[in-house]
């Protein structure tokens, strides 16, 4: 059973940041409009009245806006979908590297053995490895690319964190909501801990191709300085 | 003058595979001695003890970006004469801009091709 809370007691713990249960800041709320109707002595002005409404209003549309947010049980979108996502995002960049590695391993093979060819042939072969080498700058871009996303999942989990925080806290409430729209659910307890990728500091990475700008348009910048 | 292909040429990229091809690229256009490094600190280090010909150097690294490392050489009266090319998939114009503004002698746009490689080389070097 939740203890009673004065509206003192829980400015006090807002202040200082303390994590409040929704059913304890449903509480909270609630004696607070309690104590401002308590305020207005005798009968009610019409202007009195239709301040009081608008409190309770406010009351239920904070009620409903922390429902809605442990509905969407947000510990298990950060704990365990942004990190299986990160996870997954960092073995894409691990395995292109390996795979990368291969290609280059056997391309500078092919490189070797044409030496030994006919010129003609051993041009034409030593142009194709130019090729494959060329080929292979798209692992350096596609990491940069992914990091870019992790970078983008961990600001979206801070953010949910913080919306959590500033609503108290709803873990609690979440897996009770949870509950009863996912009774299939498994449990959570063991999700995966909060990605800690350091992630490389990118300005802006490389752009988009619609939106990049080319290497002639950058010579053509370079000239214009001189 | 005729270029010397035998001159040391420092390539610095955090990512081993591009280390590895545009090393691969140089050796095909006759340039074998390159040493490498992974950030601008590693290669500001290996500047002061060796004479290089050449630095062709990514942007995005840590601790010391490829701008940092850029900016350090040209401050310092020892290294500042050294071409400096960044390659970097920093294309804003912005960056461009910085770099230029820095002393960078040529900036090459990721992903690139051996042609762009070679012309920017015999831009800043000369033709060979």
């Amino acid at each position: 059973m939740t203890a009673p809370v004065t509206n003192s007691q829980s400015l006090d713990a807002a202040q200082q940041g303390e994590s409040l249960s929704v059913a304890r800041q449903d509480q909270e709320v609630k004696g607070m409009i309690e104590s401002v109707a308590s305020a207005f002595d005798g009968d009610l002005a019409p202007g009195d009245l239709k301040l009081y409404r608008e409190l309770d209003d406010l009351a239920r549309y904070i009620q409903t806006a922390k429902e809605e947010i442990a509905a969407l049980c947000p510990d298990d979108i950060s704990g365990r979908h942004i990190a299986a996502a990160t996870d997954q995002l960092d073995a894409i960049v691990a395995h292109t590297e390996e795979a990368t590695g291969f290609i280059l391993d056997a391309a500078e093979c092919i490189e070797e053995a044409a030496k030994a060819l006919e010129p003609e042939a051993g041009q034409k072969i030593a142009e194709a490895v130019t090729r494959i080498y060329e080929a292979c700058n798209f692992q350096d871009i596609t990491g940069q690319r992914i990091s870019k996303v992790v970078g983008t999942l961990k600001h979206i989990d801070e953010k949910i964190g913080v919306l959590v925080s500033a609503f108290g806290g709803v873990s609690e409430d979440a897996a009770a909501v949870g509950a009863n729209k996912d009774s299939g659910k498994a449990d959570d307890g063991d999700a995966p801990a909060h990605p800690t990728q350091a992630g490389k500091v990118l300005l802006e990475g490389p752009q988009l191709p619609s939106a990049a700008t080319s290497q002639d348009e950058i010579d053509a910048l370079f000239e214009s300085f001189d | 003058m005729a270029v010397d292909k035998k001159m040391k040429i420092l390539v610095v990229d955090d990512y081993k595979t591009m280390l590895r091809i545009i090393r691969n690229l140089l050796k095909q256009l006759g340039f074998n001695n390159v040493e490498e490094a992974t950030d601008g600190s590693e290669a500001l280090q290996k500047m002061r003890n060796t004479d290089f010909g050449l630095v062709i150097s990514d942007w995005n690294m840590e601790p010391m970006t490829g701008l940092q490392l850029l900016r350090e050489v040209r401050s310092d009266i020892k290294l500042k004469g050294t071409p400096f090319i960044m390659i970097t998939a920093e294309s804003k114009t912005d960056n461009v801009v910085a770099a230029k503004e820095a002393g960078v002698n040529n900036y090459i746009v990721k992903p690139f091709n051996a042609a762009t490689l070679k012309d920017k080389l015999e831009g800043v070097l000369g033709a060979f």
